[in-house]
């Protein structure tokens, strides 16, 4: 199957009931099976600015390099798949980029973003993150987190110091120890998963897992996942319904069926033929 | 403003203690930052630790240990208003610095550049990093520790114990009106289950037959909505077809759906 026709992807972001403007950046390419968001920070509207240039940098550079190769490709140097070394190479171009604005511009200064993306292919997803917007995945009736927050509160668990349920309680929420724009260089945390068909992924900003619980995302999920335009909306609402106090955005993609490269140069010539 | 705690014994007040260091020490000898002069107290009793708005209390194996909220404690988070017991001097942990944050500035994603020590030395004075900012708007209160041994982390609450007597929402579910409060049932009125009940105990409620024809029910603030999931045929309320929006449920609508009719009624 193509994988056009093998995810569904969907997309909203809203800007909560207490921002006026939304630092949030998403973007989707399903011909590619690209999926992108950024949690910008900084004042004015920098944060703004810095989520959008990680989006579209992101976007733009991995399916230019696509549109001649395959992520399922191996690069002769290195002998890693394409599609990790592109994610995590144009994640660091993202971090450059904005980085250089931060400096050149002065009302730019000190911005900086999250970033989490998921590329698919070939059965399988990388994911690649920096900071404290998440991954999810619903796999039957099971939510998971595939990101690990790079966050403070995030390392305490971590370490033991604080449990789980406790973290709840915590003042120090949102503080992020990796983001994007912030250092010259960063360095993004990239894993590849095995992608199952009926899966639910989930990219989301803090506004979301901030504010509404792991159990009623999972039960959304679950629940509207042959909808997934209303399960967007009502993951929004149900953030708005608690407080909504950050944006709030959400990209969805459900895997319909199986999106394998083709092997060996008969498939390949046979795929090629008919794109 | 930083955190505090306020020293009492038998109901007078000996002095308030800004939580201004990374780490304090209280205990008898006179170096410790907090200094009791009391033979129930050991040298070094015990040490709190800030994190930037967060105070972790530990007992350094003290002879006579302490307690918080009475209960004989090694490890606490420490939770606004909680009352540390050593012998007869009691301290109440105070950090309700939240409600006097700068309101545009709260719940703002920050980033923390160097590592925490560097970063955190701390609570008081979040303004000269220029890396912190106030957090989470609301005043959790105090969460009870009712159990007792300790293990390596510094419980606020036990998962046990906590729940029956306040359970922790997220901080933000605070606002919630009346009408979620209230019991929804949703009643079969026809077919082989006529006469069963629904309890709508859940926010989110799945009616009707996946792949055939499928409707949520979702509880909101203001009430219960239903919407229209799945299903070339939308659900009728009162007789009426659904469009795609959420459609509000009044008491008693009736609900008609994959050929079934049920009523929608709070319960009293």
């Amino acid at each position: 199957m193509k994988i056009t026709e093998a995810l569904e992807i969907f997309s909203q972001t809203h800007p909560g009931m207490v921002r006026s403007h939304n630092e949030d950046s998403v973007e989707c390419d399903s011909a590619y099976g690209l999926v992108v968001l950024a949690d910008g920070m900084g004042g004015y509207n920098a944060g703004e600015v810095a989520s959008g240039i990680a989006v579209s940098v992101v976007a733009t550079e991995i399916t230019q390099s696509l549109q001649n190769a395959s992520p399922a490709d191996r690069d002769e140097e290195s002998g890693e798949e394409l599609g990790v070394l592109l994610l995590r190479d144009n994640i660091r171009k993202a971090n450059a980029s904005i980085y250089f604005a931060a400096q050149s511009q002065p009302q730019y200064a000190g911005m900086g973003t999250t970033i989490v993306a998921g590329l698919f292919y070939d059965n399988r997803m990388v994911a690649g993150h920096v900071g404290d917007s998440r991954l999810y995945r619903l796999r039957g009736e099971v939510l998971e987190t595939i990101t690990r927050d790079h966050s403070l509160l995030q390392e305490q668990i971590d370490g033991g110091m604080i449990s789980v349920a406790d973290a709840r309680l915590s003042k120090n929420k949102n503080l992020v120890t990796r983001a994007v724009g912030i250092d010259p260089d960063v360095e993004p945390e990239i894993h590849v998963h095995d992608v199952l068909v009926g899966d639910v992924y989930l990219l989301c900003s803090d506004g979301l897992n901030d504010m509404v619980e792991d159990e009623d995302i999972q039960a959304t999920l679950y629940a509207l996942q042959r909808n997934l335009p209303l399960a967007a909306g009502q993951l929004i609402q149900m953030a708005n319904d608690n407080g909504g106090r950050d944006n709030i955005s959400v990209i969805l993609v459900k895997v319909n069926g199986t999106f394998a490269e083709p092997r060996g140069w008969l498939a390949k010539l046979f795929d090629l033929f008919q794109k | 403003m930083a955190a505090k705690l306020i020293l009492s014994m038998d109901g007078a007040v000996i002095k308030e203690y800004p939580l201004n260091k990374e780490r304090m020490t209280i205990g008898r000898k006179p170096h410790n930052d907090i200094a009791i002069d009391n033979l129930a107290v050991s040298g070094e009793h015990a040490a709190i630790v800030t994190i930037l708005h967060d105070s972790f209390l530990e007992d350094l194996d003290s002879t006579n240990g302490l307690e918080v909220n009475g209960v004989p404690t090694k490890k606490h988070f420490l939770q606004n208003n909680d009352l540390i017991e050593i012998g007869k001097y009691k301290l109440k942990y105070i950090n309700d610095q939240i409600s006097q944050t700068d309101a545009a500035d709260f719940e703002k994603t920050m980033v923390m550049r160097a590592p925490v020590k560097q970063v955190a030395p701390s609570a008081g004075k979040p303004a000269e990093t220029g890396a912190l900012s106030q957090t989470q708007a609301s005043t959790n209160k105090p969460a009870q520790a009712e159990t007792v041994e300790s293990t390596g982390r510094f419980d606020a609450q036990r998962p046990a114990a906590a729940p029956a007597a306040q359970p922790v929402k997220p901080a933000a579910a605070a606002p919630q009106a009346d009408a979620t409060q209230r019991l929804a049932v949703v009643q079969i009125l026809t077919g082989p289950n006529a006469g069963k009940e629904l309890d709508l105990v859940k926010n989110l409620t799945t009616l009707g037959k996946p792949g055939f024809q499928v409707a949520v029910l979702t509880r909101r603030p203001q009430g219960f909505f239903i919407t229209h999931v799945e299903g070339d045929h939308f659900p009728l309320v009162n007789g009426e077809t659904l469009t795609n929006q959420a459609h509000q449920l009044n008491d008693h609508d009736v609900i008609e759906l994959a050929g079934v009719k049920m009523e929608f009624y709070y319960k009293k």
